[in-house]
């Protein structure tokens, strides 16, 4: 009877290894296992057989019953295996075709990313971002900024106007007046936003951005202007820039200056490393970036002392510096545009190239 | 202003190159904006010649083969086709080898078979004056040298100087003579300073008999100064003084003119010659112009004038625009041999309104419309005097014309010492100070706490108080020597306010969503509104208008970002590519009501103009690309901008409705009010294919709302809500309604009916067809309830659900499946 059961063993286990297909597999688990297959005949018939032959004969079929089930679960698992490689292999795909884009994402215009990251630094430096309307009176776009009655800036040939005192305002510099006229010194403040000139060439638009900066305290210097324009000059163009502060005039600081940046096209030399002329700089290893000074006194004496600012300007007891610098310029700077009426046309192979 | 440096170093000579004098004054407040080469840039190859003989050429009438000795021994042959060349003359020569200042390089060549080895010179081929008409006959233009063959022409004639262009700011008029210049130079280098050229007058003051000056309008003609110069011989100028105005931009005329110009560029006061004779009545009067008066000016034309701008007439009418530009009538010509010499201050501004009101820029209003010292006359007068005396052999007649005011006092600004350092952040000591405002022509005298400083007469409107001063003394003693410091920021901290940053993650969302930022116009055209086909009395077409537009198109300003996303949309489709999104948050603008009312109450800050900052969006074409697995993707339409919206606000945490609403330029099925609450604050949906057309568009789908409103209603912050601990429950509802019944109003009545445990209900998915009947639709709804301290079983929701039927019932609704 054992002989019997190891027999029947040896053959199932030959032929289940030998099973190729999940169906032959389960025709051989019926075959073995099934209730009419030999071994659980054989089980059900252990209790008839002689009581020293039952002991030996159940454990044995016992044994061989469970190991024939081991043996075929893990060869159905094999097949299965098997089988699923062979789906997937017959659903290969060609893939040097392109891929499916996923929803690609848009760009911020140069212009908005430029002034967010100029935003940014300042931020970083302690300054708060304030905006202001873009038109104006004629109060505080000129005459708070202490320019004279006569100055050539309000001409119509430079100020577009709505009414004879109302303009489209020149620059962000009318905030310096509001902001201080809303905020008690010490102010640290920093105004991007449109501003509008009658100008139109391959380096002016009408309209353009400018981000103005002014700090008013007890005791701000010069020095300080120039530390906080360095700062910027690094973050924007990069750690190894220098700047220079050249005097110049503008009628709402005192003294004025121009700022130019070490060129980072050329490093500052000049010239090219084949001997040709920086084609940036134009050999002067210096571009212009900014206009800056300390703010005049006159300008302080037009802000109106209220509720909201007291106690006010007196020019004998604060200073400060400002600027203004133009987003068009430090953008085409960065990224070598060379006409400013690309930032207004929208079309999108130039807008996707930056933000 | 163009400097000739050889011309700057007669008067300020430092010890420096041409780029190391450029660093200084650049580095002082002089910009120079170039250097170039005026004239040739090598004077090698460059001689004085003689010409022994000059035969006529064998095959060309025109030619001359001339023998010229140019060196000791040496004797080139050069032919030779100026009209006036003749044996004897000493001539300038280019020999082979030399290069002329176009580039040209002069070789040894035949002409009509004749060698010539090298060129005799015309003045205006060295670039030291106009006249081609022959060559230069140096032994008659200059007297008192010995021009032996061979000499360098370098040392005869100014051949060759670097010119300065320098950029003057409008505060130093000063600088606008070539003096002021020497002074700015001396005060950067420390170099010395030749005394002022105009130090020896060799006219006198008192009475003119010859001549009368009236001025009527003194305060526009704030002195007007006159000489009368008689035996005047009108020539060509000699070669240097011809050299030195064409070094500086000016084309020689004659002797008489070329002495006006010469002394403007040198002393930075502009000088007008009268030929006396032809003043009529001797006798000039300054006056306003009549309205629309004509002047004929020296460039032939006839000017209109207005009552603003200032003439000067003799008996016979005006001859000149003040300042501006003289008259053709009494200029001087060949024939003049009395001069009356002119030299006037003008008010600036005026000046400057003239100019521009008549498109009429000259060397002379680009000074006058600076504001000059009204001393600057006699300076003037004084050194055209001298000249005309040394190169015209004219003779001055006694007595000065001075119609002037009284004369402007000098003031004196007191310096305090620590205020430098106070202001600047740098040391300059006391001693420092006072050397570099003397430099500057300032008086100076100690005070107890610093300096008592006198203003020259050319720097008085520029410097008027103590910090102008310190300007001076800053810029001079060296910006480059400031340290690098950061201010205090006392109590100051760097921080967005709330709104610009929900400003940036509006634009980031739009991003997200696959949109790209355009930046239009603020400037419009009158006719967008019947592009977009506003009615008569729509708001948006009350736009502030330009007074002074650039152009017609460009004379209003938006008041929708509409058009200029449309002429985004236009402008890249027209180029090939159709498909696109793109975005725009920017300022549109409305006229205020009452705005003369509230104009009068506070007229130096309200404007009378209502700023909003808006958002528009325009999709045209495909949402995504083509590809091979997706070949037709989706168009915009008004679901896709809905869609749009939808993520924004999310982004914004706002929460927005659409209404059903028209917009004249939209499609009128498929349009709607945005809706915040109660608020409308924008529209959205297909544009108009009428409106479409215009901007050779096939379709478009837009939407603007007011961004200043949406903020106003984000949530910025956000306190934490637990969804999480108990998970929500999900229940779907399908629901047959009349074709009628907005969706929006079944989820209203479900939300309404539902009351507390409904977290969210949404639509996901619409049918209509036979199964459903006529005039109905099924709608899809997924429910979500949520309880903040249980999980809630369908026992707990079952009595919502009821009341949400009864609800879906009321509409005309019938439960599906």
């Amino acid at each position: 009877m054992i002989e019997r059961i190891e027999q029947l063993r040896a053959k199932a286990q030959q032929e289940v290894e030998a099973a190729s297909t999940s169906e032959a597999l389960e025709q051989l688990r019926i075959r073995y296992l099934g209730r009419k297959a030999e071994l659980p005949q054989l089980l059900r018939g252990v209790s008839e057989l002689e009581p020293e032959q039952r002991a030996a004969v159940g454990k044995t079929a016992n044994e061989t019953r469970r190991a024939l089930e081991r043996l075929i679960e893990a060869r159905a698992a094999a097949l299965d295996a098997d089988e699923l490689e062979h789906r997937l292999r017959a659903d290969a795909v060609d893939v040097t075709l392109p891929g499916t884009p996923p929803k690609p994402v848009g760009r911020l215009h140069v212009l908005t990313a430029t002034m967010r990251e100029l935003e940014d630094i300042f931020l970083g430096l302690g300054f708060t971002v304030l905006e202001g309307q873009e038109i104006e009176t004629v109060h505080y776009n000129f005459d708070a900024l202490n320019h004279s009655p006569t100055h050539p800036a309000r001409a119509r040939t430079d100020t577009f106007y709505l009414s004879e005192d109302v303009v489209l305002r020149t620059h962000t510099s009318p905030m310096q007046i509001r902001a201080m006229e809303a905020h008690p010194p010490p102010l640290y403040v920093v105004i991007p936003g449109r501003v509008y000139r009658p100008d139109s060439d391959a380096t002016h638009t009408p309209q353009f951005h400018q981000i103005e900066g002014l700090a008013v305290d007890e005791d701000i210097t010069l020095a300080d202007l120039k530390g906080t324009l360095l700062a910027f000059a690094k973050s924007v163009f990069g750690d190894e820039r220098e700047i220079r502060l050249r005097p110049h005039f503008f009628p709402f600081t005192e003294p004025s200056v121009e700022v130019d940046v070490s060129c980072f096209h050329c490093s500052g030399k000049g010239f090219m490393k084949d001997g040709s002329r920086c084609p940036l700089c134009k050999g002067e290893g210096w571009l212009e970036v900014l206009g800056a000074g300390e703010v005049d006194p006159n300008v302080y004496s037009y802000v109106s002392t209220t509720e909201r600012n007291a106690p006010g300007y007196d020019p004998e007891k604060v200073q400060g510096y400002a600027w203004g610098m133009g987003v068009e310029r430090i953008a085409m700077l960065k990224h070598g545009i060379p006409d400013l009426r690309l930032y207004f046309e929208n079309d999108i192979r130039f807008l996707e190239q930056f933000g | 202003m163009k400097v000739p440096l050889s011309w700057l170093r007669e008067y300020c000579d430092p010890d420096l190159d041409t780029a190391g004098i450029e660093e200084r004054l650049t580095m002082t407040g002089t910009k120079v904006e170039t250097a170039l080469r005026h004239g040739v840039s090598s004077v090698e190859c460059f001689v004085v010649g003689r010409v022994l003989s000059a035969e006529a050429h064998p095959d060309a009438d025109r030619l001359r083969v001339c023998s010229v000795a140019v060196g000791e021994a040496a004797v080139a042959e050069i032919v030779c086709g100026a009209p006036n060349v003749a044996a004897g003359q000493t001539v300038a020569v280019a020999l082979p080898g030399a290069v002329m200042p176009d580039g040209t390089e002069i070789k040894a060549a035949k002409l009509r078979g004749v060698p010539s080895n090298g060129m005799i010179l015309a003045e205006d081929e060295l670039q030291i004056g106009s006249d081609h008409g022959g060559i230069m006959v140096l032994d008659e233009l200059i007297l008192d040298a010995e021009l032996a063959p061979g000499t360098p022409l370098a040392d005869v004639l100014a051949i060759s100087t670097d010119v300065l262009e320098l950029e003057v700011t409008p505060n130093r008029p000063d600088c606008l003579g070539l003096y002021g210049v020497a002074r700015e130079l001396h005060a950067a280098t420390g170099a010395s300073l030749a005394q002022e050229p105009w130090s020896e007058d060799p006219g006198s003051e008192g009475p003119v008999a010859e001549a009368q000056v009236l001025v009527e309008c003194p305060d526009l003609c704030r002195r007007f100064t006159a000489r009368v110069l008689e035996d005047v011989t009108v020539a060509p100028s000699p070669p240097w003084l011809k050299a030195r105005l064409s070094a500086a931009g000016q084309r020689p005329i004659n002797n008489v003119v070329d002495i006006t110009n010469y002394v403007m560029l040198l002393t930075g006061q502009p000088l007008h010659a009268f030929d006396l004779d032809r003043v009529a009545g001797a006798r000039l009067t300054v006056r306003r112009a009549r309205e629309g008066e004509p002047v004929e000016t020296l460039d032939s034309q006839t000017r209109l004038l207005d009552g603003e701008m200032v003439v000067i007439e003799d008996d016979l009418g005006p001859t000149s625009i003040a300042g501006v530009m003289g008259g053709a009538r009494s200029e001087v010509s060949e024939s003049t041999t009395q001069v009356l010499m002119e030299v006037a201050n003008w008010n600036g501004p005026n000046i400057h309104r003239t100019s521009w009101a008549l498109g009429l820029r000259s060397e002379a209003s680009a000074r006058f419309e600076k504001d000059l010292a009204p001393e600057q006359c006699l300076h003037a007068q004084a050194l055209a005097t001298k000249l005309m005396i040394e190169l015209c052999k004219a003779k001055v007649l006694p007595g000065t014309i001075d119609v002037a005011g009284e004369a402007l006092p000098v003031e004196a600004v007191h310096l305090r010492e620590a205020r430098v350092d106070a202001l600047l952040g740098m040391h300059v000591s006391r001693a420092r100070q006072a050397e570099i405002l003397q430099a500057l022509g300032f008086g100076v005298s100690d005070a107890p706490d610093g300096l008592e400083v006198t203003v020259p007469a050319v720097r008085r409107n520029d410097v008027t108080r103590e910090v102008d001063l310190i300007e001076e003394v800053a810029r001079i003693h060296g910006l480059q020597r400031l340290p690098v410091s950061l201010p205090a920021r006392r109590g100051a901290y760097g921080r967005l306010s709330s709104e610009q940053r929900l400003r940036r993650r509006a634009a980031d969302a739009l991003v997200g969503c696959g949109l790209y930022e355009a930046m239009g116009w603020t400037f419009t055209t009158p006719s967008l509104a019947d592009r977009l086909r506003l009615s008569p009395d729509d708001r948006r077409r009350a736009a502030p208008v330009v007074e002074n537009p650039l152009s017609e198109d460009q004379s209003m300003l938006r008041t929708t970002l509409l058009g200029s996303l449309l002429d985004a949309a236009a402008h890249n489709t027209l180029r090939g590519m159709p498909d696109l999104g793109i975005f725009e948050i920017g300022t549109v603008f409305a006229g205020v009501a009452h705005a003369a009312e509230r104009r009068a109450a506070s007229p130096l800050s309200e404007t009378g103009v209502i700023e909003r900052r808006a958002l528009g969006v325009v999709l045209c074409g495909r949402l995504a690309p083509v590809t091979w697995g997706v070949p037709d993707p989706p168009r915009a339409d008004v679901f896709a901008v809905k869609g749009v919206l939808e993520a924004f606000a999310h982004a914004l945490r706002v929460d927005i409705d659409c209404a059903p609403g028209e917009q004249p330029f939209l499609h009128p099925g498929r349009s709607a009010s945005v809706l915040c609450g109660e608020r409308r604050i924008g529209w959205l949906g297909e544009l108009h294919p009428l409106v479409a057309r215009t901007w050779d568009l096939d379709a478009a789908a837009v939407m603007e709302v007011d961004l200043n409103e949406l903020i106003a209603l984000a949530q910025g912050e956000h306190e934490y809500r637990d969804v999480i601990s108990f998970p929500a429950l999900r229940q779907d509802l399908s629901v047959v309604l009349p074709l009628d019944v907005p969706a929006a109003d079944a989820l209203l009545a479900v939300r309404y009916a539902a009351s507390g445990l409904l977290d969210d209900v949404r639509v996901f998915d619409v049918y209509s067809g036979p199964q459903v009947g006529e005039n109905k639709r099924s709608l899809a709804l997924a429910l979500s309830f949520r309880a903040h301290d249980r999980t809630l079983t369908d026992e707990d929701v079952a009595p919502v659900r009821e009341r949400i039927v009864a609800a879906l019932r009321e509409l005309g609704g019938e439960l599906r499946g």
